[in-house]
């Protein structure tokens, strides 16, 4: 492109480790030395497994049946998109007829709406809600932001594609979709769960290490054990 | 205004004002009465609002320029002190305790544009970006765009067009004659 100065180069330094993240001895009351890994010591290192399909196709066609009409949203709104959310939640628009529900954590909930952009800040509480979220869970996407960062092309902060960071189900186009939009993303989501095409939790447990290392690339104080269950 | 301006003109080193409105108006000051002025425009003139205080790189001219826009709320004016710093290893005065709201405005800048304030509580902790180990993003040096074509992956399959020949072609493709 012709508006880019090519001599410009970015540093790549490493960002230390926050000091009460490291590992290090510490005494107990009682006097024992100990060594401690605060993030090690309190989370499980497990990686994400794949989920199996079940043993015969009538019995998977009916999870994912059932898996389709069970979509709980988790309210986690970044970018514009947040707004639309709620008419969508609210009469005017009601998804809940639908069947599809918001809930207010990550525990409860199993669809990730990544309404718009994502600053690298924003990004990795996405990442962190996401990896919470119980299995099966999806992400969609929302406007040209997470698909190839629409507006924010040139910035400094925002990341350009989302399904570098994240495996997405369903995008939906549109700087910002309307409700309407969204709820026809809905319906799509439900048809591609309901043919047994909704892997992306699979394909991120496939692809972890990609996944992270692209996480990692762009978050450079990484300061969360690598798998947050 | 211009009696207020009268006033420090006698004590102070004033630039010419700019008076974008009758109650509006930009003066350039010294950098060592800076704290003098705002003191004595806090205490003797009414001017108890600090609005904002932001800074602009004139890179060619190897500058910062600290912009201190105080209100009187009473008298319903405005007044921008602009101070200029030397771009290299800039280092501003503290007004923390002058007004706390500047302690923020101080730590944005010393993250966005990289002008330190000795002495401004907090001022070189994180204030928007994490981990950021680059330039500070708001300094024209910085080229924000080469620096997301190198952080972050682009899809491929977005063009840009330049409007004025992709209108040219899209209205009048016949234009000039004979080209098609």
């Amino acid at each position: 492109m012709k508006d880019v100065d090519d001599k410009f180069r970015k540093t790549d330094t490493e960002v230390p480790l926050r000091e009460e993240l490291r590992p290090r001895k510490v005494t107990t009351p009682d006097g024992q030395e100990i060594d401690i890994d605060p993030l090690r010591d309190y989370f499980c290192e497990a990686k994400p497994k794949v989920h199996p399909k079940a043993y015969s196709k009538i019995v998977e066609d009916f999870y994912n049946w059932a898996r389709a009409n069970s979509l709980w949203i988790l309210g986690f709104g970044t970018g514009c998109g947040a707004i639309e959310m709620r008419p969508l939640m609210t009469p005017r628009f009601d998804a809940y007829r639908y069947g599809i529900q918001w809930r207010p954590t990550p525990r409860q909930a199993n669809l990730l709406v990544i309404s718009g952009y994502l600053s690298v800040k924003t990004l990795k509480r996405a990442i962190r809600a996401y990896e919470q979220m119980p299995q099966p869970k999806y992400v969609m996407g929302l406007g040209s932001c997470t698909i190839n960062g629409g507006m924010y092309w040139d910035s400094y902060n925002t990341i350009k594609r989302l399904d570098d960071y994240l495996p997405v189900d369903m995008y939906v186009a549109g700087c910002m979709p309307r409700p309407e939009a969204l709820l026809h993303g809905f319906m799509e989501l439900k048809r591609v769960i309901r043919e047994g095409k909704g892997e992306g939790a699979n394909k991120y447990a496939e692809n972890f290490d990609q996944y992270k290392a692209n996480q990692k690339a762009v978050i450079k104080d990484w300061d969360m054990p690598d798998y947050n269950w | 205004m211009r009696e207020i301006l009268y006033r420090l003109k006698d004590r102070y080193h004033l630039g010419t004002p700019t008076f974008q409105r009758t109650d509006l108006c930009f003066v350039t000051v010294r950098r060592d009465e800076i704290r003098a002025i705002l003191t004595e425009l806090r205490d003797m003139e009414g001017f108890t609002h600090l609005t904002f205080l932001t800074a602009v790189d004139w890179i060619e001219e190897q500058l910062f320029q600290l912009t201190y826009m105080v209100n009187n709320r009473e008298a319903n004016l405005s007044l921008g002190l602009r101070v200029l710093l030397d771009r290299e290893d800039a280092t501003g005065d503290t007004i923390h305790d002058l007004w706390p709201t500047a302690a923020t405005y101080q730590r944005e800048l010393r993250e966005m544009f990289g002008i330190k304030f000795p002495g401004s509580p907090r001022v070189d902790e994180e204030f928007i970006l994490e981990g950021w180990t680059d330039l500070p993003p708001y300094r024209r040096d910085f080229d924000t765009l080469a620096y997301s074509q190198q952080t972050y992956n682009d899809r491929p399959g977005r063009v840009t067009h330049d409007p004025k020949t992709h209108m040219q072609k899209t209205l009048y493709p016949s234009y000039p004659k004979g080209a098609k």
